[in-house]
Formats: structure tokens, C-alpha cells, sequence
């Protein structure tokens, strides 16, 4: 065990927790603007706009994502029409292929986590909704989207983990995350455990953060839920 | 006290099996990488072949003993040797300082220089100038790797990847300028086949032994030090017999093995 090997190494590290964080966070959020519409629409009657967001759904959370990143960083540089297109500049780089790919698995994981929130909304509100004459579009923003928020959050809170977790595929196509690191400095020292357990323990704290964050988040958004306030039950408590 | 005696026994016992062992090799698991053309590659039926597999058998045979064939990735190699899941690899390994300090070695069983290559047409005369800026792949944990990072790691863009193949893939898609690998795996391997044509070697034979150590040998768990000696005899025995020089013309025209 020599931790001394990661201490003169650690730029790798922060290079690779650099471009960790920058991938998650991009493809969460492209996940998550696309799956709003996405979700709603596959909820919505018609079967012409649903089969195809039903497909999509079926691919990416059929197949595995490391075979997603391989399709698309190896298997588009295939085609001599992509590579003859304007976007070939975009696929031509590892970042961009990685990009989509997690962009497209987390925002097909995401659909699929509000597609239920919405449907499990209590009829009650939106009979309520109708009875006061809102129109879809105001009842979705006023009433259906707030509380299937609230309802999709921890199972979105794993997806953001999962999404972290995952992204450690991205040093599979060169890629310098902080798995990128961790096998470079393994690769140099022929040190596997002290190299992937510092790699283990940027994840870990990463994903506490998160997990802290979205406990905030939930204490607020959830606080009806919450049991009630202690003191003011031990004060109303029989003595 | 019983507690540790029982203990001090076990290990005895452990260490004298070991012992017992290390004695008399009936079967040696060999780790081979299967993704190195010409020297290790799957055949369309799934079989593993190349010239590093040739010899492997061509050495079990003449070392006496059951040759056991065990694919694993490169940058995993050598933790795997170390944790007994094979006893020797025989996979294209340079005999360097740097791994000398994890595992023991054989003689060479072959060396040649290491070149880059490039498009044809992109690039006029080899120099640290003319290099700057551009990516070059190499593949993860090799001596080009080190080779590379030491010397250009400030000039270029450098792209690591696990696989010689995927290597190749991403040089012939435009997504590196520049490889730098072993020049008959270069050669057999990229240059001669159909999606390699247009491209060529560039810049001076690389053969530094401070980067590129003394030749391709065999690579043993420091402790073996008898089997290294099996293999060095049994190398002996097939450049003596004519078996080393069948198997290296299958695959190449020229003298693989060196001086």
C-alpha cells in the first residue's frame, strides 16, 4: 500500500472528477428537459405520439449502456454518410459521443419515472382541476407537474446516482474521468488498489453530496409528509 | 496460544504445498490478450491465434507440460498474474525496469522497434515541431504508452485505449491523427490490411531500452523463478530445433527476433 503514488498523481484525479462531473451534470440535465415533454406526451391518449416515445424507452432501458456508447463511438464512425455530414465534426469527439449517449439512456430513464408519477396522480385533484375550468395546459402546469415532482423524487434521486455511477463507462473511449485516472495511474504503477479505491472514494463523496442535497430538497417538497412537529406533540401530550 | 499454533501450522502447511508446487509443473495457465494482431487475435470460429499463441504452445510442448490458454485484457495483465488467476504471460510483454519491479521475466523471445504512423500526405518529415499539437493513440499501459508521456506528453493530445483494435478503429474513423505502437503489429496488424492503405509509417525506428527494454519475454510471478528458467530452456530449445522459425514464418518475412 503506497498512497504516496496517488498524492504526486492527484492533477489526474481532479482532471478526471473535472470531467466526471461535467458529463453527469450535462446529461442529467439534457435527461431531464426532454423527458418532461417526453413523460407527458406518452401519458397522453394518443397511441400515434406514444409508440414512439414507448420505443425509445424500450431501447434504452432494454439494452446496456455500455453497448449504447460502443453503437454510437464505434458503430457511427462506420457510416461514411455520417462521416461525410456536418455532424461528424460533433461525433468525431469521444466528449460529444458521450454526451448523447448518457443524455439519451437517462432522459429514456427519466420519461419513464414522471410517466408514472403522472399517471399516479389522484383522479380527485384532477376532476378538481376540470370542475374550476382550467385548461390541460394549466392544470399539467398547476397541478398535475407539481406534485408528480414531488411524487418522482427519490426514484430520480437514484437515477442521478445511477447516472454518476454509470459514467465511469465514459474512460472506456478515452475518456479522462475519474475512472480514466484511476486506470492511468494504475496502468503506470501497476498499483490497482490504491489507484481504484481513491477512485471509489471521489464517487463515493460525489454521490453523498448528492444524496445530502436531495434530502434537503425532499424535507422540503415532502414536509407533508413529515411527521408532525415533536415539540409541539409533547406539549399537547397528556401528562 | 493453541489459536496460533494452529495459525504458524497452516501457514507452514500453505507454504510448503506452495513449495511443493513450484517443484513440478504439470499444467502452466498461460494469460494471453487476444486483441494484438499479428502476435495475439480471435479467429471468426472464436479461437485464439497469432504468433504469441504459436509460441506458447510451441514452449508447452517442448517444456513438457499442459498448456492452459487464459484471454485477459492488457491493462489487467499483470494484476491478474500476481493474483494466480494464469502463472506466466506470454503476450507481447517488453522486459522493462518498470515491470521488473512487480514480476520476473524469461529471456527475450522476440524484439522489434516501435514507429508511429499517420495519414499519407499529412505530415512531410517526422519532427517534435511537426508532431506538436496533434492526438496520437497508443494502447493503455504499454512501454508506448510510458514512451509517449514522457517525451510528447506536453506536445500532444494523448488517447489511451484498451485495445490495439480499438486503436485502429479510431485512427481510420479521423478521431486521432497519430499512432505509436509496435511496428510489425502496426504493419501486420493495420497497415497491410484493406482499411490501412492509407496510411504509413512516419519518423525513426524507437528502440530506447531506457522506454522500450531488451525484447518481448515472458512474464512469471516473481517467486517462479524455476519456471522462468523452464521457459528460458524451452526457448532455447525451439529457436535450436527449428520450431521458433516455422512459427515465425507463418506470420512474418523477416527476423523476429533480433540480434
Amino acid at each position: 500500500m503506497d498512497f504516496s503514488i496517488i498524492a504526486g498523481n492527484i492533477d489526474i484525479y481532479l482532471e478526471g472528477l473535472k470531467n466526471t462531473l461535467i458529463l453527469v451534470t450535462i446529461s442529467l440535465a439534457f435527461g431531464l428537459i426532454f423527458a418532461i415533454p417526453l413523460a407527458v406526451l406518452r401519458t397522453s391518449g394518443n397511441q400515434y405520439v406514444q409508440a414512439p416515445i414507448r420505443a425509445f424507452v424500450y431501447f434504452f432501458r432494454g439494452t446496456p449502456l455500455l453497448v449504447q456508447m460502443f453503437l454510437v463511438y464505434y458503430g457511427f464512425g462506420q457510416f461514411d454518410l455520417l462521416k461525410e455530414s456536418f455532424l461528424w465534426p460533433l461525433f468525431k469527439e469521444a466528449y460529444f459521443c458521450a454526451l448523447f449517449t448518457f443524455s439519451l439512456n437517462t432522459c429514456a430513464y427519466t420519461t419513464e419515472i414522471f410517466r408514472g408519477a403522472i399517471v399516479a396522480t389522484p383522479h380527485g385533484e384532477i376532476e378538481a382541476a376540470r370542475a374550476a375550468g382550467m385548461s390541460t395546459f394549466l392544470m399539467l402546469r398547476r397541478i398535475v407537474l407539481p406534485s408528480a415532482f414531488r411524487r418522482a423524487l427519490p426514484a430520480y434521486s437514484n437515477e442521478i446516482i445511477f447516472m454518476l455511477h454509470g459514467s465511469a463507462l465514459a474512460s472506456v473511449i478515452t475518456i479522462i474521468d475519474i475512472t480514466g485516472a484511476a486506470r492511468i495511474v494504475n496502468s503506470r504503477f501497476y498499483s490497482p488498489y490504491e489507484a481504484f479505491l481513491t477512485a471509489a472514494a471521489f464517487y463515493m463523496t460525489i454521490t453523498f453530496t448528492f444524496v445530502f442535497l436531495i434530502r434537503r430538497l425532499e424535507k422540503r417538497w415532502h414536509g407533508h409528509l413529515q411527521p408532525a412537529d415533536q415539540s409541539v406533540t409533547k406539549i399537547e401530550a397528556p401528562v | 496460544m493453541k489459536r496460533i499454533l494452529a495459525v504458524v501450522s497452516m501457514c507452514m502447511f500453505l507454504a510448503a504445498s506452495g513449495l511443493a508446487l513450484a517443484k513440478e509443473w504439470k499444467e502452466v495457465r498461460i494469460g494471453v490478450e487476444g486483441a494484438y494482431p499479428p502476435f495475439s487475435y480471435v479467429q471468426p470460429d472464436g479461437q485464439l491465434a497469432g504468433f504469441d499463441i504459436d509460441i506458447a504452445k510451441a514452449l508447452g510442448k517442448a517444456m513438457g507440460v499442459k498448456v492452459t490458454l487464459v484471454a485477459q485484457d492488457w491493462d489487467g495483465i499483470i494484476p491478474g498474474l500476481l493474483a494466480k488467476k494464469y502463472d506466466a504471460i506470454i503476450a507481447s510483454m517488453s522486459i522493462t525496469e518498470e515491470r521488473l519491479k512487480k514480476v520476473g521475466f524469461s529471456h527475450k523471445y522476440y524484439q522489434t522497434p516501435a514507429k508511429f504512423i499517420i495519414k499519407k500526405g499529412t505530415m512531410e518529415n517526422f519532427s517534435r515541431e511537426a508532431i506538436k499539437g496533434k492526438s496520437v493513440g497508443v494502447q493503455r499501459a504499454t512501454i508506448h504508452d510510458k514512451y509517449l508521456t514522457d517525451n510528447y506528453g506536453k506536445d500532444v493530445t494523448i488517447k489511451r485505449y484498451g485495445t490495439q483494435d480499438e486503436a485502429y478503429l479510431d485512427l481510420a474513423a479521423g478521431r486521432v491523427d497519430m499512432l505509436l505502437a509496435d511496428s510489425v503489429a502496426l504493419s501486420d496488424g493495420f497497415l497491410k490490411k484493406p482499411e490501412g492503405k492509407d496510411y504509413m509509417f512516419i519518423g525513426p525506428d524507437l528502440n530506447d531500452p531506457k522506454w522500450f527494454g531488451n525484447g518481448a519475454g515472458i512474464a512469471i510471478r516473481k517467486e517462479d523463478k524455476d519456471l522462468a528458467e523452464m521457459f528460458n530452456k524451452a526457448i532455447d530449445t525451439i529457436r535450436a530445433d527449428g520450431t521458433y522459425k516455422t512459427i515465425q514464418d507463418k506470420y512474418f518475412d523477416f527476423n523476429v527476433y533480433g540480434e
